[in-house]
């Protein structure tokens, strides 16, 4: 099966048709994907639109030194890092969480329901979820309401005013819009657990608890640790609807990610090099990050993902 | 395992007469302590279920009840499921907004022409890809792999977009981002998974790579194409960055996400003067009309969705297998 395809003119021939639309899409891809890169320049240079990156003139690392020496940037780098981990963290727990207990139940048409009602929000863009977001926690919203009335508080917290209560709804929305919808997978995993496995756990006199701690878990530990390290990655990238659209003035220390100070900086202030010298500090500690937990992952003979 | 093994060894040493009586009546009272355990299970269970819908339907639901509620007296709080003073005023009001009609027509427009040309240069690709005779196989792979990774970043790209004048007109929704390497794996992976014997039949009927494509793969890849159009739809039917990053200054090509964003802020800024004294009618506030807008932007994807479950369930879990 493993024999070297041979490149004579009697393949390419017969290969014509895949090696022109195969062609096509890959200037397509040279464009949109592989051309901005030449862009990194600017994060070297004093760059200046009317010169163009041909004709600015190179500074070296001077503007990123001059973004590590901006104490707004490091605040920025925290809590990209923090929001990140927070995020990851709390949505991976409840959407195995979700997952196993779903599986749990007994009735057929209730499981469909309560699945088919969870994907629901990850449907909804960003904006309506902030939106109801704000609905909900306003002076009149239902949150309040329900403090109120258990006498927890006497008057209505403006929960969008006070710095401590942003990550926290930031993890709160994540969980609401994707716990269904990253379930999907840990289900999928569920079912293609050997049933005798359950059975012989039953045999062994153990309760529907047990069974979820010595069978379901370890029997989609696989899927758990690949998903992990899929999205080890991407923990500098979960930063940038939410908090653009939920963040205020009041709590621009806390809301404020990497991809914000990235438009902030680039797109209204028209500081091209040092947008774009943040943007590279980002794809830089993402793909450390993917390269670490890959390393990891190796080393402790689980499954990894290159 | 190991450990099941050893449990069964244990319970069932040899036992005299009386012996056994004794262990099968203890047996007999775990078992019933089990089924108790189990019961407790089953209603926590049951509650977290329902709690869970609730906390999911609720803020969908209430926005549903605002939308058709008179708009200063919902200001007053304390509406729930159901409208206390019922209008239709609110969605009146969204349908004389020119903007957001605008917004709503590109919005088709974009997840239309989006969803079509994502799947077909998308499914061209893996195709190509997964055809093990091709010659620039892996390197093609790793070209597109690589691409998940790796990017420009934001200004690059905004840059990119300018030079190719692709700001401020209807394409920058389309054009870029149509071949997205992850969609195009989960396409190859199913691909992957026709047998060949298919493919070789009609090659010796003297079929081409195209008429393979069309005749022989699309037509099996069904459920595959859909998964992918589903995911590119509801990315472009929730899209507005783009809108508010390239077509800022044209309001021609503004999309429905973007005006609900603006209606938004108008909202949390409370900076809502002028906007109130448009819709003097008296009876709309911006937060009655989000909450219109909100809903008809949500319809047409809550209409769609549960019937194509096991499309993106399918998709999904293809997306999780890697080769």
């Amino acid at each position: 099966m493993k024999k070297k395809t041979k490149i004579d003119l009697n393949t390419i021939k017969k290969q014509k048709a895949l090696l022109i639309w195969g062609g096509l899409l890959t200037i397509y891809g040279f464009i949109f994907y592989y051309l901005p890169l030449t862009g990194w320049l600017m994060a070297f240079q004093n760059y200046k639109p009317k010169d163009g990156i041909l004709h600015s003139q190179f500074v070296g690392l001077a503007k990123f030194v001059r973004l590590f020496s901006d104490v707004t940037f490091l605040k920025v780098i925290r809590n990209t890092l923090a929001m990140g981990v927070i995020n990851l963290v709390v949505t991976f727990i409840t959407a195995i969480a979700f997952a196993i207990l779903l599986n749990e139940v007994r009735s057929n048409f209730g499981k469909r329901t309560v699945q088919t009602i969870s994907y629901l929000p990850h449907f909804l863009s960003w904006i309506i979820v902030t939106g109801i977001l704000h609905d909900a926690l306003s002076g009149t919203g239902i949150v309040n309401d329900i403090l109120m009335k258990l006498g927890i508080v006497d008057q209505g917290i403006n929960f969008f005013a006070h710095t401590q209560y942003f990550w926290p709804i930031v993890a709160f929305a994540n969980v609401w819009k994707e716990t269904g919808w990253n379930a999907i997978i840990y289900l999928a995993a569920i079912t293609s657990i050997d049933p005798a496995l359950y059975e012989a756990a039953s045999i062994d006199g153990a309760g529907r608890w047990a069974k979820i701690l010595h069978v379901t878990l370890p029997g989609i530990k696989p899927t758990i640790i690949i998903l992990l390290l899929m999205n080890v990655g991407n923990v500098l990238n979960a930063g940038f609807e939410i908090q653009y659209l939920l963040g205020n003035g009041l709590v621009q220390s806390v809301s404020q990610t990497i991809d914000i100070y990235v438009l902030k900086w680039g797109i209204s202030q028209g500081d091209y090099s040092i947008g774009t010298a943040a943007g590279i500090f980002k794809s830089l500690v993402s793909i450390i990050l993917i390269v670490l937990a890959n390393q990891i992952a190796k080393r402790s003979g689980e499954e990894r993902l290159f | 395992m190991a450990n099941g093994n050893n449990n069964i060894n244990l319970k069932n040493p040899p036992l005299s007469g009386s012996d056994n009586n004794n262990k099968n009546r203890a047996a007999a009272a775990k078992r019933r302590k089990v089924s108790a355990g189990d019961k407790a299970f089953t209603i926590c269970n049951t509650i977290f279920m329902i709690l869970f819908v609730v906390i999911t339907l609720y803020p969908v639901l209430n926005t549903l009840a605002i939308s058709f509620n008179d708009g200063t007296d919902a200001l007053r709080g304390g509406i729930y499921l159901i409208p206390r003073k019922f209008t239709l005023k609110n969605y009146i009001t969204v349908m004389q907004k020119d903007n957001l009609i605008t917004g709503a027509y590109i919005t088709v427009l974009r997840t239309l022409i989006g969803t079509l040309l994502a799947l077909v240069t998308n499914a061209i690709l893996a195709y190509i890809v997964s055809r093990k005779e091709f010659i620039f196989r892996r390197a093609l792979s790793l070209f597109w792999v690589i691409t998940m990774y790796v990017n420009g970043g934001l200004i690059p790209t905004f840059l990119l977009y300018k030079n190719l004048h692709l700001t401020n007109t209807f394409w920058v929704y389309v054009i870029p981002g149509t071949i997205s390497a992850f969609n195009m794996l989960v396409i190859r992976t199913y691909m992957n998974g026709i047998s060949e014997s298919l493919t070789e039949a009609a090659q010796i009927d003297g079929a081409g790579y195209t008429t393979i494509f069309l005749k022989v793969i699309s037509p099996l890849c069904k459920p595959v194409y859909a998964t992918i159009a589903l995911f590119v739809a509801v990315y472009q039917w929730n899209s507005w960055f783009d809108a508010m990053l390239y077509n800022r200054m044209s309001d021609q090509y503004t999309t429905l996400q973007y005006e609900l964003m603006k209606l938004l802020s108008s909202v949390t800024n409370q900076g809502t003067s002028a906007e109130a004294m448009k819709n003097a009618m008296g009876t709309v506030t911006p937060t009655s009309v989000r909450a219109a807008a909100t809903i008809i932007t949500m319809l047409p994807i809550i209409c769609i969705y549960p019937f194509l479950q096991n499309y993106f369930v399918t998709g999904l879990t293809l997306g999780g297998v890697k080769e």
